[in-house]
């Protein structure tokens, strides 16, 4: 098992490097630069500029260097200063010299802003919103399923497939307003925009209090970017668990007397969840960064509007942390799947 | 390297859905029939037909022009509208020429709903045709050569896939956007961008959307090849001395179409959805070319004076998913044989 996870990590260092490096050149083959503006700059400002951040070294040198400054830790005398191009995520003071790492690089479209800031102050949020929400979409998601596949052709069948149907079919541009619209607007039962937690955060991540004031806020958007996936997981423990119900060692316990209750939960269940949980990997991925069209609509200060402003902008360094945010998130959750495969599965052994 | 080594284990590699037992003619038509029977699905299907006839006769069903603007009429609703959204009395221009209101441009509601549907449809229709095919090309080679070839595709593919979807689109389209915005005439990207043009920017979404969403139909379309490769029927073929081609498009690949296309129709309202967003956030079709996702996002900015102005193309855009979800649905039980058993009661 533990070599198996190994040699899944050097595997997705792989998978990294060549995203980094797709991204690189997608970027920059981008015509336009981070600094031309509808009034161009007088040149030497634009070549000072383009100096500072080594804009004017060659491509390889600038990509190499720019993994090396991610990837490699660094250990040195010199405290921290509060340059841009000196921000690292983690930096550890260990006895007289300061441990180092992952340097994503400044936001080009601020003076005074990094995108380590960018993930300390905004990437909680989006967590968090897609945390909440993986967990509404379980919640409604899995028992729909379940009924449906217990009521297989009857009326709870149809009504929970309608409803999932229902879920994949409303997209959140057109769930989300008219939300805000009825619960923000008309009843003013929720606040319309904004969100319950502000910096610093709980371990870097996690909201410092956990009340109402913060999840009235959370409840709107979390439905909606939960109910469409929702439906994907209802739609899959369904077709999973009509499978599994079939097996003979269902009839089997029906058959020994057990309790439907048990025989639904132990028996089906726990083996119909396998293909569930498959999605729930790249779910959970797409959840916490894909959420951009509901904080748009919510108003929510998260990392989804500087996906799409990071490339009109070609803020380089923001486009590449995004991205490989989200690989990481992807292919770190993907192993957390296969691992929780051998969990739920023993059957199946990594070896 | 040849197509002869077979062997066994790169078939139990990766997942292999949903396996395609071999169908024959008369089966297809046993699934259509199971496809007319089923209540949801045949909805779906009328819904999508009228969405077709009104996308083709758009010039004679809207009352106006997409574009012409009447800005004295500007954010004006019909008398009905009023009556469903009373606080609309207030402040309202009243005019009853317009079904369900007009934009803050002055440009009919109803009209760029019904132009709308076009652009949806298209992407509907072209986007998911373009990942269709570069995917089961891609997947049947993969699947097919096996080995090696197959290795090294497959891992392209799972490197693709830790690439976030929306955000490759947004990259492709800024790239699309930029590079053949004022290339010298005569050359490929000329005529590229002025196609674009004619379409009204919908070619690159299009070109877009068929780029990024071909990898699930690949692992697909593999994994049905693998489980396909190794049935009676090919050696058969394989025995009589059929060429490769011969063996992939006349034996294959008639016996896995079926989840093939149930995949990529239950994908149509994802393509759908992801043209909407691109032009919700400004990034879709050039305007004044009307896209439900354009109209919702102006509509959506104007949600607390004007309701209708985001309800209306909200609504469109759900009925249309709703109604290739159901088709799409109605296809993969009548098509999917792993349910099969379930539907006869």
């Amino acid at each position: 098992m533990i070599n198996y996870i190994l040699r899944r990590l050097l595997y997705m260092l792989v998978v990294l490097f060549v995203v980094a490096g797709i991204t690189f050149i997608l970027m920059h083959s981008v015509p336009g630069g981070p600094f031309d503006k509808e009034k161009k700059l007088p040149p030497e400002i634009q070549a000072n500029k383009e100096k500072y951040y080594h804009l004017d070294d060659p491509l390889p040198v600038q990509f190499f260097s720019y993994l090396f400054r991610v990837a490699i830790p660094r250990i040195t005398n010199t405290p921290p200063t509060l340059q841009t191009d000196d921000d690292y995520l983690i930096s550890v003071k260990v006895g007289k010299s300061w441990f180092r790492w992952m340097n994503f690089g400044p936001s080009y479209a601020s003076r005074n802003r990094t995108v380590n800031d960018i993930f300390r102050e905004q990437l909680p949020v989006s967590f968090q919103l897609g945390v909440i929400a993986l967990g509404i979409a379980i919640a409604i998601g899995m028992p729909l399923g379940i009924l449906s596949a217990l009521n297989h052709n009857r009326w709870p069948d149809y009504v929970s497939m309608g409803v999932a149907i229902f879920g994949v079919s409303v997209p959140t541009i057109v769930l989300g307003p008219l939300l805000v619209w009825f619960f923000g607007v008309l009843l003013q039962w929720l606040p319309p925009t904004g969100w319950g937690a502000k910096p610093p955060f709980v371990l870097g991540l996690f909201p410092d209090s956990l009340g109402w004031e913060y999840f009235k806020y959370a409840v709107l958007p979390a439905f909606v970017l939960g109910f469409g996936s929702s439906a994907v997981i209802a739609r899959l423990t369904r077709a999973s668990m009509l499978q599994v119900i079939r097996e003979d060692y269902i009839r089997t316990a029906r058959a020994k007397g057990l309790h439907e209750r048990l025989v639904v939960m132990r028996h089906a269940f726990r083996n119909a969840l396998i293909p569930v949980v498959t999605i729930l990997g790249p779910l959970f991925a797409a959840l916490v960064t894909g959420t951009f069209v509901t904080e748009l609509v919510f108003g929510i200060p998260g990392l989804g509007k500087y996906f799409v402003t990071s490339i009109s902008n070609r803020d380089y360094p923001v486009i590449m942390g995004t991205i490989l945010l989200y690989a990481v998130f992807l292919v770190v959750s993907n192993l957390l799947v296969d691992i929780l495969y051998a969990v739920l599965d023993p059957r199946i052994r990594y070896n | 390297m040849t197509a002869e080594t077979t062997t066994p284990s790169s078939v139990a590699e990766g997942p292999i859905p949903g396996k395609a037992p071999g169908k024959s003619r008369s089966l297809w038509q046993e699934a259509m029939l199971r496809l007319v029977r089923n209540r949801a699905a045949l909805t779906g299907g009328i819904i999508i037909i009228l969405l077709m006839l009104t996308a083709l006769f758009a010039d004679l069903i809207a009352p106006y022009s997409f574009e012409k603007q009447s800005l004295l009429n500007a954010n004006a609703v019909p008398d009905w509208v009023t009556r469903v959204f009373p606080a609309l009395k207030a402040y309202a221009v009243i005019n009853n020429d317009y079904l369900i209101g007009v934009d803050k441009l002055g440009r009919d509601l109803f009209s760029r709903i019904v132009y709308g549907t076009r652009v949806s449809l298209a992407v509907a229709f072209i986007g998911p045709l373009i990942s269709l095919i570069i995917g089961v090309l891609y997947g049947s080679i993969s699947g097919f050569f096996g080995g090696r070839v197959d290795n090294l595709m497959m891992r392209v593919v799972d490197v693709l896939y830790a690439f976030p979807g929306l955000l490759f689109i947004i990259l492709l389209m800024a790239f699309f956007r930029t590079t053949l915005a004022q290339p010298e005439e005569g050359t490929f990207a000329y005529y590229l961008g002025q196609l674009d043009k004619q379409f009204g920017g919908l070619l690159f979404i299009m070109i877009g959307i068929g780029l990024t969403g071909w990898e699930t139909q690949a692992r697909l379309t593999r994994g049905q090849v693998l489980s396909v490769r190794e049935k009676d029927y090919i050696e058969a073929a394989r025995a009589i001395g059929a060429s490769n081609s011969r063996i992939m498009f006349q034996h294959i690949l008639p016996n896995i179409l079926g989840p093939l296309i149930v995949l990529e129709t239950l994908s149509i309202p994802g393509y759908i959805y992801t043209e909407a967003f691109l032009s919700f956030i400004g990034l879709g079709v050039n305007p004044p070319t009307p896209s439900w996702g354009s109209m919702i996002a102006d509509g959506s900015r104007a949600l607390r004076a004007y309701p209708n102005q985001a309800l209306f193309p909200a609504f469109a855009l759900a009925l249309t998913m709703f109604a290739f979800n159901f088709l799409g649905d109605g296809l993969r039980d009548a098509l999917e044989p792993r349910l099969r058993g379930t539907q006869e009661k």
